[in-house]
């Protein structure tokens, strides 16, 4: 039978497939924060449980450390027992921790790649939905609750229910100022947030192809924005040529044996997908979020949508609700909406590749008069390569502040954060109601986008610039 | 995990779609390393206005609706976050059922790992429930996990779909891990297996 990748990868983990019981799939890599694992360690505690494979687990702390004066003892009790706590479960239990002053430190989904701890074929968890990041290496990668981390950490497995699958092409080649941020936009906006429930999405077209390593984890990170339970890119040769010579990825004679492995994942020609999505390339404007659900965009030569433009009353209801939110009026153009603050970093846009896209459009500008704009980097890697190339020194000169690594003001736990009213351009993956803040207004671009709006002030079409 | 029986319960509605995980506990709450005492804060941002007063045109707030186990609520309800601290919101607040037309996966799981039971119903049904509610706030419906019934006064019953394990888990309140524990010899076997066929992953 010809087969789907996910297919592969979920037949080869399954451990037990007996009637009457939840399939059991096999777990080969486990990821942690401070903020989803120390409800799971006390139950492991309480129940006498141990872990039982140390070494498949990697765990950082990124959601509550603070971006700058790292040297200064954490402001926030609270935030300050939750680092304490995953230090003390790290070190009890023998799990590969990078704390705070760790130079491997940063956000738990870029620090993992960068040490070449997922490839692909593997089964990887976290008690985080950005999980699906992974999916970039051609890796089966899906966020799970608390009690599913303590439950992985005692048995290295999970009951599973077997995904849907959706293929999602995007045929020919993104336009020079559109990224993989703007296809994972794109998509959102085509079929919703729970556009991709119950499936696991398998991306492919040329316009996949033609994505760096860097960008397919963007697009693989916020298949969760559209529902769905994972995303994949196949492995290729720039899968390979990432992960070569990284610390945990395999070396001699393993790696010869690993590639053939590897190769072999792909889906089969012909192997059939529940269902299919296609979109072109070309089309893909630069996209900017105007309500408060990431299914709620629209390409920056557009306008903010009236709520009688959506036939379906529960979207209409919804664009009513998220205009209130976001103090928005319909049919403005999104090129004239104004911006308070600049967000560039997140598990979804805070590699070297996104810094060095949204130098190349700060360098020489200046940070407009009024406006707030923060560089943080996702990991002390990436912060590093980009001082090594200068980059650091490009969004200082054009007024931008230049943080230590962390999650940020993606969701805000740390400190940073938008106060009511204030707007943002912000490259992370969510504009829920309050995520940056108590009545706080996300909009969602590129870094590319954001680089542009810190220096007008307001959004800007970057193919004008 | 407490077993899940047959009962009557106020139901509450929220008349709202896509409602996320951020709404339902929002972020400056997941700091906590413990798994309770987060029924006070299960949306917050909605519930309370800014001087820490009830926001009295939050639909939870009517008096109607207190002490209700049963939310009703629009379709993929728990998008967003992993956050389990949403099912620990929903759960410590007194709620026990949920009844929407469609969950996101993670919330979906997270709630049977609590004792919650999520019902998928369709849209029809869901707008029965949501008009019998409205014509009648406080109306309780009994929830019949045995025989998979929802049964109402004004007689919009209906009989609902459950995986059977999820459904005998509620049950009998059993303990997941260890279930999994029971099948410890062949997770035994397949790490073997696993090592001989990917010793790249052991090195």
């Amino acid at each position: 039978m010809k087969k789907t990748m996910y297919e592969k990868i979920w037949d080869s983990h399954l451990v037990v497939d007996a009637a009457g019981q939840a399939p059991l799939l096999y777990v080969d890599r486990h990821l942690m924060h401070e903020v989803t694992s120390p409800q799971a360690f006390e139950g492991l505690r309480l129940s006498g449980r141990k872990v039982r494979n140390p070494h498949s687990i990697l765990a950082t702390m990124d959601h509550c450390v603070p971006t700058k004066n790292r040297d200064l003892p954490i402001a926030d009790p609270i935030a300050k027992k939750q680092i304490e706590t995953m230090a003390e479960n790290c070190l009890a239990n023998g799990l590969n921790l990078y704390d705070m002053k760790n130079p491997n430190n940063g956000v738990i989904h870029v620090v993992v790649p960068e040490h070449g701890f997922v490839h692909p074929g593997m089964v990887v968890v976290c008690g985080d939905s950005h999980t699906a990041t992974h999916g970039a290496f051609g890796a089966l990668a899906f966020g799970i609750g608390t009690s599913e981390v303590e439950h992985v950490m005692a048995t290295q497995t999970l009951p599973q229910k077997k995904s849907k699958t959706m293929q999602v092409v995007v045929n020919g080649s993104l336009s020079k100022y559109a990224s993989a941020k703007d296809i994972a936009l794109a998509i959102t906006g085509k079929i919703g947030t729970a556009g991709g429930t119950g499936y696991v999405i398998e991306y492919t077209g040329s316009a996949i192809r033609e994505l760096t390593m860097e960008g397919r984890m963007t697009l693989c990170n916020m298949a969760i924005e559209a529902g769905a339970r994972a995303g994949l890119v196949a492995p290729d040769e720039k899968t390979y040529e990432y992960l070569k010579g990284r610390e945990f990825a395999p070396s001699g004679q393993n790696w010869d044996q690993a590639l053939d492995y590897w190769k072999s994942l792909t889906s089969d020609e012909g192997a059939e997908f529940d269902t299919t999505i296609v979109l072109e390339g070309a089309d893909i404007a630069p996209q900017v979020s105007w309500g408060t659900s990431p299914e709620q965009v629209v390409g920056v030569d557009g306008v903010v949508p009236s709520p009688e433009s959506f036939a379906d009353e529960g979207k209409r209801k919804a664009c009513e609700g998220a205009l209130a939110y976001m103090g928005l009026t319909a049919n403005t153009k999104i090129t004239d909406i104004p911006v308070d603050l600049v967000f560039i970093g997140s598990c979804t846009n805070g590699r070297i590749e996104d810094f060095r896209i949204a130098a190349e459009v700060a360098k020489g500008t200046k940070v407009a008069a009024g406006v707030t704009a923060l560089a943080v980097p996702g990991s002390y890697h990436v912060k590093k390569q980009a001082e090594d190339e200068g980059l650091d020194k490009i969004f200082i000169e054009a007024g931008w502040e230049w943080r230590d690594p962390g999650c940020s003001m993606c969701l805000a736990m740390n400190g940073d954060e938008l106060t009511k009213g204030q707007r943002s351009a912000s490259t992370s993956n969510r504009n829920f109601e309050g995520r940056q803040g108590k009545g706080g207004r996300t909009h969602l671009v590129s870094p590319a986008m954001a680089a542009a709006a810190a220096a007008a002030g307001h959004f800007v079409d970057i193919r004008t610039l | 995990m407490e077993p899940y029986l047959k009962h009557e319960s106020i139901a509450a509605l929220m008349d709202r779609s896509n409602v996320d995980t951020d709404q339902i506990i929002p972020k400056q709450f997941l700091k906590k390393v413990e798994r309770s005492g987060f029924g006070i804060h299960l949306f917050h941002d909605w519930r309370f206005n800014d001087d820490g007063s009830d926001n009295a045109e939050f639909e939870l707030n009517k008096p109607a609706f207190k002490g209700a186990k049963i939310l009703v609520a629009g379709d993929n309800f728990g998008c967003g976050s992993s956050r389990e601290h949403a099912p620990w919101a929903i759960a410590d607040y007194g709620f026990n059922t949920i009844i929407s037309t469609s969950y996101a996966d993670i919330f979906y799981n997270n709630c049977f790992k609590n004792g919650i039971l999520a019902i998928r119903v369709s849209q029809d049904q869901l707008e029965q429930l949501m008009t019998e509610i409205n014509a009648n706030e406080g109306v309780r419906f009994t929830i019949d996990l045995e025989n998979q019934q929802v049964i109402t006064p004004a007689g919009n019953g209906f009989s609902f779909e459950i995986d059977p394990f999820r459904k005998g888990n509620l049950l009998s309140g059993l303990d997941d891990i260890g279930l999994t524990l029971k099948h410890e010899a062949k997770i035994t076997e397949y790490e073997q297996h696993h090592k001989q066929n990917f010793p790249w992953l052991w090195a």
